[in-house]
């Protein structure tokens, strides 16, 4: 780097700094879970249900625990005498969740069993040997069928009904009364897909019964929340439970829900006399069982508009299906109001929000989680107006846009957008994909009889969550604020090592860790150790650590910040003790003994041996108003919120909103009805960049899972529940050759509720879905087509187009006219 | 039964070192390279060929080591990403994969450094659409390709202007 190590100026903060992680990546020496081998180390295989919902009549194990090399088998009356039921964070649950089916199944993949073997191959053979009798029962995969309780996953319930709640701000009835116009759009729907990490995933379990500690390796993505809830599940103290992660094949969230196989591998390893046990998820398993994204259907949605074309009201019925089990949720069913009006101005609104179990795999928190759904219907809602008042997209979008002025914007629910320019950032976006010329060969194109469309899409990415939103779904909830730990310290040979309570998975939290402690020490980024992972025994985690929900630009920076300060508090303390002058005497740099502090004054100085060397091992040196320095800082950091108003649904719930803006020309194929991506801008704002490379790298990545939902991955299931794209060759991921290039830019809007103004990013708010739905329905609107799904591919093109089976706007869409 | 399956030997050269192991017939070559010789740098993402992070070179070609069993590769040279490195220097495609930020997680990567060898061992100037052609079976959820594309660019210019 040019920046000289030394230099009076912090710069490294916004450097593109090369990342610390790569050199053991590159080298093929990274350390994911499944390259860990322990001594007498045992393997767990699982015995799944082929059916979506079926109960059981009996298991038969015996044929399995006689196979040579069978160590024992796990089933589900076994773990519910010794578990109680997993945490439900709903009201009043009477959903009993447990890590394996106990007496019915409720979705295709959920596991009934568990094999355990002295090798991964004699598990696979001996969990074909168990026999499962099932009786089968009346399957539900639609969510408003299920709503209809003809059958019922969890007959303690008494419904499929998990939540509802109506949001409501604002004065709708008058905003309908004044209206010059209403829109009318009887159903659009979010489908289910998921980002499915590369790396499934994997669980090593110990649960030593010297010590009755349980030891994992693993790669869960938000260790806090897992202890929380294996602590309650296994009767276990939670600071018995240790949880470390190393390198993680990525997440996207969907590794945070993988504590029921947590579970079941510490019980296999206890029924195994604590021997350590592992479990690696096949691709198969991951799709069918691992966890999905939210799915939701929009009905009887209304919009009020004025002469003008601006919106001023919208009401809507919202029905979001969580799949067979609540795990994470009711929690999706408030966290999209963290973005409840969008980028968009109305005041008026009424959301009646309904969540339901189904005969699907249980759904977790996928980037974007909740708020996508809800941005996307947003601009569905923006696009199906603009079209049939006959505004254009990009005037539609400026008539309705929070104004650069605006912010900080408070919105009808009370959350607070920081800052964002998002007239700015379409004005950037459409210089970056040539907007005029494109509509000129549009137009061209459209008199050969090519159908090509322009769309774009606005979205947010919230970041920062405020737990407390989880009352506004369960008041009795005993969460709110958001916090994250971090540790400083000059270790006894002088080192700077820092620890954070965040469990990265390719987002560069060493490199960008590194970059903030070495503009608060002055000193060069390669003299500072970031640990890898997660640790719980390295005592930096709060009950809200992990990597989750765009946060760590601001929580764990924030931390790092904070406990790197404390840490040059005490140096400079001790610093000035030593070399005999006062502490604002003292300057940080870089000697020929290495990284030093000095004094002004006199020019004496100490190098960081020498400090590290008086606190640890040289003590008697130290004067005893001195003793608390420890240079071993830790920091806990705190989002300034306060807990929402429950019964208004009023309050801030995201300290920041960062923002993107992508455009897209896509052209349907007239005879093959394949939609081909011919240009892709995305614009980011996400206020001031750490490290620009590795911001610019997680647009791109949220950019293609995006674009793989909206065009290629959806997790479908026939009327029966199989899943019918279990494998990635059926699911088909976005390859190298479907990804378009993409033009990228950005602008940055400093956030002014971060100490570096930075704001969370890394999930994109699933920009390309909306972005593609908005240009297919540019294509084909003249046809008479609205884009009513979010996924779409040839076949369900062709459907719109020719079977006219579905997407038809004269049946979907109703636009009412009012004399003014 | 597992304990009748007779094992057969295996004579493999792996990274330039001579192996031979007994193994099951049933055994596949990416659990020979992760579980037998312990270079877990190759990984498993699908099970089914699609997502080549475990591709390596066996004589020469690239190969999905899910989909090859063990016993295939006998007296096979095979290059895997731990192979790449010589005395300690970074090969040119791992170094251009780095300063082009084209890895996050970094678990499809040896797999991507392995397609992009064999690509730039026949093909020393790759247009975009070849290098898409030659990585069309890796897949990567984190990046969008975006830098795997310019990493690979960066790697062939730094190979043939050297």
């Amino acid at each position: 780097m040019a920046i000289k190590p030394g230099s009076e100026e912090k710069k490294w903060v916004g450097q593109a700094l090369p990342r610390k992680e790569e050199d053991r990546l590159l080298r093929g020496r990274g350390r994911f879970a499944d390259d860990i081998k322990l001594r007498d180390m045992a393997y767990l295989r699982f015995v799944r249900s082929p059916y979506a919902h079926a109960r059981i009549i009996s298991i038969d194990t015996s044929a399995a625990e006689a196979l040579a090399g069978v160590v024992s088998a796990l089933t589900g009356k076994e773990i519910v005498s010794q578990t109680q039921p997993f945490i439900e964070i709903g009201p009043d649950s009477k959903v009993r969740d447990y890590p394996f089916a106990v007496s019915k199944v409720r979705y295709q993949g959920e596991p009934v069993a568990a094999v355990v073997a002295e090798s991964a191959s004699i598990a696979d053979d001996a969990a074909e040997l168990v026999h499962v009798e099932y009786e089968a029962l009346e399957p539900v995969v639609d969510a408003e069928q299920a709503l209809e309780d003809k059958s019922i996953l969890h007959e303690e319930s008494g419904t499929n009904k998990i939540w509802n709640g109506v949001f409501e701000y604002g004065d709708v009835e008058k905003a309908f009364q004044d209206a010059a116009s209403v829109v009318h759009i009887d159903r659009l729907h979010f489908h289910r897909f998921s980002s499915t990490p590369l790396e499934n995933n994997v669980v090593i379990g110990e649960w030593n019964q010297k010590d009755d500690h349980i030891y994992y390796s693993c790669n869960n993505s938000f260790p806090s929340f897992a202890i929380q809830f294996l602590s309650a599940h296994l009767n276990v103290h939670i600071d018995r439970i240790r949880v470390q992660t190393s390198d993680i094949g990525g997440s996207f969230g969907i590794k945070i829900t993988n504590y029921p196989q947590m579970a079941v591998v510490a019980l296999a390893s206890k029924k195994a006399g604590g021997r350590p046990v592992k479990w690696v998820e096949t691709r198969s398993e991951h799709m069918t069982s691992s966890a999905h994204g939210n799915e939701r259907t929009f009905r009887d949605t209304r919009v009020a508009l004025d002469k003008n074309g601006v919106i001023t009201a919208i009401t809507s019925r919202h029905i979001d299906d969580c799949g067979a089990y609540p795990r994470y949720e009711p929690l999706g069913c408030v966290i999209w109001s963290q973005v409840f009006p969008g980028v968009y101005r109305f005041k008026n609104a009424r959301i009646d929000f309904t969540q339901t179990v189904t005969n699907k795999c249980p759904v977790g928190p996928n980037r974007g989680y909740s708020r996508m759904q809800h941005l996307w219907f947003l601009e569905r809602v923006i696009d199906i107006c603009a079209h049939h008042l006959g505004i254009p997209a990009d005037e539609m979008r400026m008539r309705n846009y929070i104004r650069p002025e605006e912010f900080p914007y408070t919105t009808p629910n009370g959350c607070v957008y920081d800052s964002g320019n998002y007239p700015g950032m379409l004005e950037v976006a459409k210089q970056l994909i040539g907007w005029d010329e494109w509509k000129k060969k549009q137009d061209e194109a459209r008199k050969r009889g090519r159908l090509i469309g322009i769309g774009i899409g606005t979205t947010l990415d919230s970041g920062t969550n405020n737990f407390g939103q989880s009352q506004i779904v369960n008041p009795g909830a005993p969460f709110s604020g958001n916090s994250q730990g971090a540790n400083c310290k000059l270790d006894i040979y002088g080192e700077v090592v820092v620890a954070v309570g965040s469990c990265p998975q390719g987002q560069g939290h060493e490199t960008t860790a590194a970059q903030v402690v070495a503009d608060v020490l002055n000193i060069s980024p390669d003299l500072i150790t970031v640990r890898t992972g997660f640790d719980t025994e390295r005592n930096v985690h709060t009950g809200f650590s992990g990597t989750y929900a765009s946060q760590f630009a601001v929580s764990g920076l924030s931390a790092v910040h904070g406990a790197a300060q404390k840490l040059k508090t005490e140096m400079k303390r001790l610093a000035a003790l030593v070399l005999e002058t006062k502490d604002d005497d003292i300057e940080f740099g870089v000697g020929a003994q290495g990284p030093e502090l000095r004094a002004k004054t006199t020019g004496k100085s100490i190098n960081y041996w020498g400090l590290a060397n008086i606190v640890n091992v040289n003590s008697a040196v130290l004067p005893a108003e001195m003793y608390d320095i420890t240079l071993n800082c830790r920091y806990i950091w705190r989002a300034p919120f306060k807990v929402p108003d429950k019964q208004r649904k009023y309050g801030n719930l995201t300290l920041t909103y960062a923002s993107q803006l992508h455009i897209a020309v896509v052209e349907v194929d007239c005879e093959t009805f394949i939609p081909v991506i011919l240009d892709y801008v995305a614009v980011d704002d996400c206020g001031t960049v750490i490290n620009p490379p590795i911001v610019e790298g997680q647009v791109y990545g949220a950019t293609a899972h995006g674009i793989g939902a909206a065009l290629l991955e959806n997790c479908a299931y026939d009327a029966v529940g199989n899943m019918l794209t279990s494998t990635f060759s059926d699911y088909t991921p976005i390859t190298a050759v479907n990804m378009p290039k993409i033009k990228y830019g950005h602008i940055q809007t400093p956030s002014p509720h971060s100490y570096s103004g930075a704001k969370g990013m890394g999930e994109g708010g699933a920009a390309p879905i909306h972005t593609i739905s908005a240009a297919l329905q540019d294509a084909l609107f003249s046809n008479g087509i609205i884009i009513e799904d979010s996924f779409n591919n040839a076949d369900s093109l062709f459907r719109a187009l020719v079977g006219k089976e579905i997407c038809q706007a004269e049946k979907l869409v109703k636009l009412e006219r009012r004399a003014s | 039964m597992p304990e009748t399956i007779e094992k057969i030997p295996l004579k493999v050269n792996v990274n330039g070192k001579a192996y031979a192991r007994n193994i099951e017939p049933r055994m596949l070559l990416v659990e020979f390279l992760r579980e037998e010789l312990d270079l877990t740098g190759t990984h498993v993402g699908c099970d089914t060929t699609y997502c080549g992070a475990c591709t390596v070179l066996m004589n020469g070609a690239a190969v999905k080591s899910c989909t090859v069993f063990a016993v295939q590769a006998d007296d096979a040279e095979i290059l895997t990403v731990e192979g790449l490195e010589k005395d300690g220097q970074l090969h040119p495609i791992q170094k251009a994969f780095g300063d082009a930020y084209g890895l996050q997680c970094g678990y499809c990567t040896p797999g991507l450094l392995i397609s992009t060898y064999q690509l730039l061992s026949h093909n020393k100037q790759p247009s975009a659409k070849e290098i898409g052609k030659a990585i069309a079976g890796n897949t990567c959820r984190c990046t969008g390709y975006q830098n795997i594309f310019k990493a690979i660019q960066l790697a062939a210019q730094n190979k043939t202007g050297a």
